[in-house]
């Protein structure tokens, strides 16, 4: 079969040790049976790894950071599409999300085809109001709340519903586990000196972590999901290793979600399972993970079917995966020319 | 005594539980247990299986299979 070709731009290229979801997404697309894609990088830093990987990306554009305005990135990206003729745009990070889905229309008019969860799908799941979406959705989540100041962990301990240890969260990254007050406050200055305010305070459930990594069709259909649990966990609290299971629960609890809300795009269930073998929600990521290639390893090309989705394409739902495929990563120098580094930082292209 | 479904064991006695993603290599046997409880054999007939095949005390076999099968149970291994 003759593959369709077809030009997708992808943000997410920072193959770090905490990575983006960019390259493997992109993997993914180069593996498909269906596109011959050639992919465009869009990135915010010029030391993103993947900017470099001539044979993952054709071409990377540096583009604007959303806090300098919506105006300003679209029209980076208008630009750059003038040039590539970009026919689907795959953002990866938390942060640039509302902007995009914002964009949408204006992004369409122009050709450049998204397929991202609507403003209040990606709203009502905040990490600030996850609570009530668990309440809405009939999911059980732990308790957590919103704080402005470190000296709110008092009020919170006075109010007796938040005992140590509980996780202090920022509004797009990071998470630690405090076991004091001391340490919350830490955690508190450290997370919103880099992720902003608010904090998000949230009790500390017992147990395993696992994470599905899923795709909705909008119509509250599953095009795909793949449970995983974290094997080996970087002192970030990535998974470094991660393998694939068979946990049916978690697949009846992401299809029921996804039918409930509607749920249209990439999205990742993070999870505590108990030892009763309760589920708790503790976030919901409105995008495909970093650790979506092991979808794809495991039988399911989720960046593949989004970008199918996204091209108004018809979708077959995945109706199975290998259980027990295990991804690892690795980490591999890249050795660049400074030609290549120069050219970048004065153009913005590469 | 059952074998719970989510769990395989490969012929070098490799044992995955696709529930829970956990894995342990089990010796000659332990894995000979577990083969004992897929054939529906009740703990009684197991400690009798290996005082036959092997040199071994009734107490030993008592102790071991006991802790192996309690091991088994707490690890959702077997119900």
């Amino acid at each position: 079969m003759k593959k369709r070709k077809i030009t997708v731009a992808v943000t997410g290229l920072n193959n770090v040790d905490n990575p983006g979801p960019g390259i493997p997404v992109i993997r993914g697309l180069m593996e498909s049976e269906y596109f011959e894609p050639r992919i465009i990088g869009l990135a915010y830093e010029n030391l993103e790894p993947g900017i470099y990987m001539h044979d993952h990306v054709y071409k990377t554009y540096q583009i604007p950071y959303p806090t300098l305005g919506s105006d300003t990135l679209i029209k980076r990206i208008e630009y750059i599409n003038e040039k590539e003729k970009i026919d689907v745009l795959i953002p990866n990070f938390d942060a640039e999300l509302f902007t995009f889905m914002k964009a949408a229309d204006r992004l369409g008019e122009i050709g450049i085809h998204t397929f991202l969860p609507s403003l209040q799908q990606f709203e009502e799941r905040h990490k600030t109001v996850l609570p009530e979406f668990g309440r809405k959705y009939g999911l059980k989540v732990p308790g957590s709340k919103a704080i402005f100041s470190a000296d709110d962990f008092k009020k919170s301990r006075n109010e007796d519903d938040f005992d140590y240890p509980l996780l202090v969260k920022g509004k797009y990254y990071d998470a630690v586990v405090a076991y004091n007050e001391d340490q919350a406050k830490s955690a508190f200055h450290k997370i919103s000196s880099k992720w902003g305010l608010p904090i998000i305070v949230q009790k500390f459930v017992k147990g395993t972590e696992v994470n599905v990594v899923a795709l909705g069709d909008g119509n509250g259909n599953t095009i795909g999901a793949v449970p995983m649990r974290k094997q080996y966990i970087t002192d970030k609290g990535k998974a470094w290793a991660g393998i694939a299971l068979g946990d049916t629960n978690l697949l009846t609890i992401t299809r029921k979600l996804i039918k409930r809300t509607k749920w249209r795009g990439g999205m990742e269930l993070e999870m505590i399972k108990t030892e009763d073998n309760d589920y708790f929600l503790i976030e919901i990521n409105p995008r495909l993970p970093a650790w979506v290639y092991l979808a794809v390893g495991a039988g399911q090309n989720l960046p593949e079917a989004l970008a199918k989705l996204a091209l108004g394409l018809t979708v077959k739902p995945f109706n199975k995966y290998e259980v027990g495929k295990i991804f690892i990563r690795y980490s591999y120098d890249l050795i660049v020319d400074l030609s290549e580094f120069e050219k970048l930082s004065l153009y913005s292209e590469l | 005594m059952k074998v719970n479904k989510n769990i395989a064991v490969s012929e070098s006695g490799f044992l995955f539980d696709s529930m829970s993603g956990d894995s342990y290599s089990l010796n000659p046997i332990a894995a000979e247990i577990l083969r004992l409880i897929r054939d529906t054999k009740n703990p009684e007939e197991i400690k009798q299986e290996l005082l036959k095949k092997y040199d071994v005390s009734q107490s030993a076999i008592d102790k071991s299979v006991d802790e192996y099968l309690f091991t088994l149970k707490k690890l959702n291994i077997i119900k």
